[in-house]
């Protein structure tokens, strides 16, 4: 199963612009190429990525076949209290994945 | 194609040239795999900020890239991802900023390696 890489710094002053970066590993497979024997290989990609902070949606992204393979993103934010940014992978085929992390905010 | 998503997006608002910055390598050896960064010059408070970036391309067989949508709390105006280019060809991104006016910026790259269509 596919896995998630989150980088989110573990502690802030509030106010911080932080950034957060998000890896998981996917083919993404664009559904434009051919087997060797001439069939299209089908479309298998992630569509849309969220983050929300601690229960807000702060970050949400549309993929399509031209994101590469095992998409990365990164993104910034104010950190304003302490708590948890979950975030969420949704794609094709009934892909779903969800990974977490916590900051501490002073 | 990459003129008719733009006008999906944009509809009959004007888009001017500013404000958005695109980093993206001119000259690439393998497509499937461009860094890019879409930065926009904003001071992201409640009442002035970049609602969404979103990138085009010229040539792949799908004008989109990614749309990426933000708010005030973002506190800085910035995405970076890596992208699949099939051909040499311009990108563009285009910001909607929370007044709804839309900003672009579009960059040329060389690309030697293509990706998204090539045999197995």
């Amino acid at each position: 199963m596919a896995s998630a890489l989150i980088n989110v710094p573990k502690r802030a002053r509030r106010g911080d612009v932080i950034e957060i970066r998000a890896l998981t590993s996917h083919v993404m497979e664009p559904g434009y190429r051919r087997t060797a024997s001439g069939e299209m290989i089908p479309r298998d990609i992630i569509t849309s990525f969220s983050c929300r902070y601690n229960g807000r949606e702060i970050f949400r992204a549309d993929l399509f076949p031209a994101i590469s393979a095992n998409p990365y993103l990164s993104f910034f934010t104010t950190a304003t209290e302490s708590g948890t940014f979950a975030f969420e992978w949704i794609g094709d085929n009934g892909f779903s994945q969800v990974a977490s992390a916590a900051i501490t905010v002073e | 194609m990459l003129n008719s998503a733009i006008r999906n997006l944009v509809g009959e608002a004007p888009l001017r040239t500013g404000k958005v910055k695109l980093d993206i390598p001119p000259l690439v050896e393998n497509g499937n795999t461009v860094p890019m960064t879409v930065s926009v010059t904003s001071p992201m408070t409640a009442d002035d900020y970049v609602k969404s970036i979103h990138v085009f391309n010229e040539k792949n067989p799908q004008p989109n890239i990614g749309n990426f949508h933000l708010g005030p709390t973002a506190g800085r105006a910035q995405v970076a991802t890596r992208i699949r280019l099939a051909d040499s060809q311009k990108v563009v991104a285009i910001a909607q900023m929370s007044d709804g006016s839309f900003w672009s910026a579009s960059a040329d790259v060389v690309v030697t390696l293509a990706a998204c269509t090539e045999e197995l």
